[in-house]
């Protein structure tokens, strides 16, 4: 089962080495990642998506919480919630497959972020299927880099995340 | 007014601040001013070791023995990655220690400086916390902060790397110790949750074949008393695990001995074939379970630890509660006499009763033989049970004992019956040969009149043998008992069992030495014993007035046949063991 959790931190030097070691030391896998300071500078949120059945989930987030710099962990899956990821995509675009690539990027609402005369950089957000689904609409061959940012995710409705 | 001290002098004051009365260390270039600053003081005692590995197994062994963290002072680069064992030990047997770690100057961190390591890096899984150290100014709050965290919820190691710029003798500070800390990501468990509590004393009160099973949470959580308590008011049978001896009184009716790989019979059975098992600040070890798929098939469990995470980790707990053993068990205990007292029919007695004598013909079918002076080795010569016993009669079972890893741990786990927490003292979780002398040494610096045995074995003596020298500088009079088999015995006993008794690299090959003259040429005393009937005579020698002042080694040349017993079959189990001795079978457990 494909499991979301966003983790507070001490935004202090070491800290993210330490959740990162855990996962490889305790044989846990990351598949994404993302991070990067809150509105309160003194904290960084991750969102961190992994693969495990309830009870690996339940070692994780017990395993996170015992590192002294982690101050709280909630698994995003239990509830509602909303996910991003943001990608740019930088494909070929030359003769007839330019007008293709830009009228997909449309229909997918990518943004084409930098135009050169063979390529076109594309920015798409969205859930990850969605990115996924986008990178197969492109001829493969066509498609020159691929950035993803990651999973970032947020509970659904008033209730937040904080101390 | 603060006073203005160096960094350097900050972090001996505030070591002082925090109660701190030794130091196990070994200087070298990265710690130099912070060496000078404990020349210039008297309220700690350094100690001067011989090698930075065997410093943090004395710090270890003084923080077993107290409660109290131990501290270690070494250098960068090789001494700190000669500390990390140590420190590896510490964390497995969720010990108190602070170790302090040279590094080279903040602005040469990362370019490869001589004796540069990134010690954060390399201790950072076997560590509960670490800290690199910026600026001189966060010392006080560092040590403050190191202290608190590597003593409580479940206690564990914490380094401290100091950059040699910090401790700049130049540069002053106002310096001023912190009063409390608090950490808003970390806030250990105080008290159980009352539900859960219910839960428990409910499930207790309506078992018919119980058991408690006890860890090392018990002795480092100073819950032994309230666990005796409880353990007495149900009646029912307590075993420890190989961290928990000495959490129950190791001479009472009531105590199974102790269970696993190497426990007692009626441990494992009784663990096999209960409806309750009651886990008290244990974790389900490996060493413990046995084929966790095949682990006490009728059995609800309770799990009783300060850590979450241990809790369902291994084998999923019925009802589990976080908290501290000592608070929760007082708690279960005083809701258990409230409900006994209402209704002294509340307990199965007849069911309880229909256990214990299961039990009992268990414990006399193939319990452990406590006085072995019948028997007699190949050749007639002594057999390691006999010398565990014998020290077990000549120090009244009054000793710390400190041990190292193999045959003779085991031997002595099993015939030294501690009847109080705190006194026996080994690496159960990494299992680090040498380990038993400088911890010994710890325990002895705490405890300077009690009496300290280190039981080891010739291998594992041979890892730390360097520390003779400490001990003749510090007149430390511990007591080694080398269990010698001229062989790495556990390794050799699974060749034996498993491996058509091919002794790959178990032996030496005649190349051992006179430990007689090798220990008394650091100027201790030395006895050889080979025969049972010198045994008694010699150990009341060493134990006795005579030499109350001198380290006495006695290298006990014992039967290098003799294997442990009981022993897991592997992949069964816990009532799957082998009782003695059958060379050859393949069924044994594979992972040493
Ligand atoms: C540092 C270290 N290396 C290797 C081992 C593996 N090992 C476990 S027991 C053992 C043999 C110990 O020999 P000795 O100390 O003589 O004890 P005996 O079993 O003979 O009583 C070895 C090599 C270990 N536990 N620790
Ligand atoms: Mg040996």
């Amino acid at each position: 089962m494909r499991r979301l959790l966003a983790i507070l931190l001490e935004n202090e030097a070491g800290a993210l080495s330490r959740v990162i070691g855990l996962f490889a030391q305790r044989n846990y896998n990351i598949e994404t990642l993302s991070v990067a300071p809150t509105e309160d500078p003194t904290l960084s949120r991750l969102t961190l998506s992994t693969e495990g059945d309830e009870n690996r989930i339940e070692q994780i987030t017990k395993h996170l919480n015992r590192l002294i710099e982690v101050v709280k962990v909630v698994d995003l899956t239990d509830g509602d919630h909303i996910e991003r990821e943001l990608m740019m995509i930088k494909v070929r675009a030359t003769g007839e497959t330019r007008d293709e690539v830009k009228r997909a990027s449309e229909i997918f609402r990518g943004q084409i972020i930098d135009v050169a005369r063979d390529a076109y950089t594309i920015q798409l957000t969205g859930t990850s299927d969605k990115l996924d689904a986008f990178i197969r609409a492109m001829d493969e061959a066509d498609i020159l880099e691929v950035v993803r940012s990651g999973v970032s995710g947020v509970g659904r409705g008033e209730k937040i995340l904080s101390l | 007014m603060s006073e203005r001290l160096s960094g350097g002098e900050m972090l001996i004051r505030a070591l002082q601040d925090e109660g701190v009365e030794h130091v196990f260390g070994y200087p070298g270039g990265a710690v130099l001013h912070i060496y000078d600053a404990i020349f210039k003081q008297q309220r700690i005692e350094h100690i001067l070791v011989r090698h930075e590995q065997a410093a943090t197994h004395m710090a270890d062994g003084y923080a077993r023995s107290t409660g109290k963290p131990g501290v270690v002072l070494v250098t960068s680069g090789p001494g700190a990655t000669n500390a990390v064992t140590g420190i590896a030990t510490a964390y497995m047997d969720s010990t108190p220690i602070v170790v302090i770690s040279g590094q080279v100057p903040n602005e040469v961190i990362g370019t490869d400086a001589f004796q540069e390591t990134d010690m954060v890096g390399v201790s950072r899984p076997v560590v509960k916390h670490s800290y690199l150290v910026r600026d001189a100014s966060e010392l006080p709050q560092v040590v403050k902060e190191a202290f608190y965290i590597a003593r409580s919820g479940r206690p564990g190691p914490v380094v401290i790397d100091v950059p040699k710029d910090t401790t700049d003798p130049n540069m002053l500070f106002d310096y001023e110790y912190p009063a409390s800390v608090s950490l808003r990501s970390y806030a250990p468990a105080t008290r159980g949750h009352s539900g859960q509590v219910k839960k428990a004393v409910n499930a207790l009160l309506g078992a018919k074949r119980p058991v408690i099973y006890t860890g090392g949470g018990v002795i480092q959580g100073d819950a032994a008393a309230p666990l005796t308590q409880l353990a007495r008011r149900l009646g029912f049978p307590v075993t420890n695990t190989l961290m928990g001896l000495g959490g129950f009184p190791g001479d009472d009716d009531q105590f199974l001995g102790m269970l696993g790989m190497h426990g007692t019979f009626e441990a494992n059975m009784a663990m096999h074939h209960a409806d309750l098992i009651f886990a008290v600040g244990a974790r389900f070890d490996d060493r413990v379970t046995n084929n966790p798929g095949k682990f006490a098939p009728d059995a609800k469990i309770v799990h009783l630890d300060i850590d979450p995470a241990s809790i369902s980790k291994i084998i999923n707990a019925d009802i589990p509660i976080v908290g501290p053993a000592a608070v929760v068990l007082a708690e279960i205990d005083a809701v258990v006499e409230r409900r006994l007292e209402a209704d002294p029919d509340r307990l199965d007695r007849d069911a309880l009763a229909a256990w214990w004598t299961r039990i009992r013909e268990w414990r006399d079918a193939h319990g452990l033989d406590h006085d072995q002076r019948h028997r007699c080795g190949l050749n007639g010569t002594l057999l390691p049970q006999q010398v565990v016993q014998a020290v077990y009669r000549a120090t009244e079972g009054q000793a710390f004992v400190t041990s190292d890893v193999g045959q003779h741990q085991m031997f002595a786990a099993q015939y030294y019956k501690f009847d109080a927490p705190r006194r026996w003292i080994n690496s159960g979780g990494l299992g680090t040969m040498g380990f038993g002398l400088p911890a010994a040494m710890g325990v002895q610096f705490a405890h300077p009149a009690a009496a300290v045995a280190c039981i080891t074995g010739e291998g594992s003596f041979m890892m730390n043998m360097q520390e003779l020298s400490t001990c003749m500088q510090y007149a430390l009079p511990i007591k080694i008992i080398n269990l010698n088999n001229q062989a790495l015995g556990m390794v050799k006993q699974w060749q034996d069992m498993q491996y058509g008794g091919r002794h790959s690299h178990s032996t030496y090959r005649d190349a051992l030495p006179d430990f007689k003259a090798l220990t008394e040429s650091f100027g201790h005393v030395a006895y050889r014993i080979d025969t049972l009937a010198e045994l008694d005579d010699v150990m009341a020698d060493v134990f006795g007035p005579k030499h109350t002042d001198d380290l006495v080694f006695v290298d006990a040349h014992i039967d290098p046949e003799e294997h442990v017993y009981p022993m897991a079959v592997k992949g069964g189990a816990m009532n799957d063991m082998v009782l003695e001795r059958v060379d050859g079978r393949d069924d044994i457990r594979e992972d040493l």
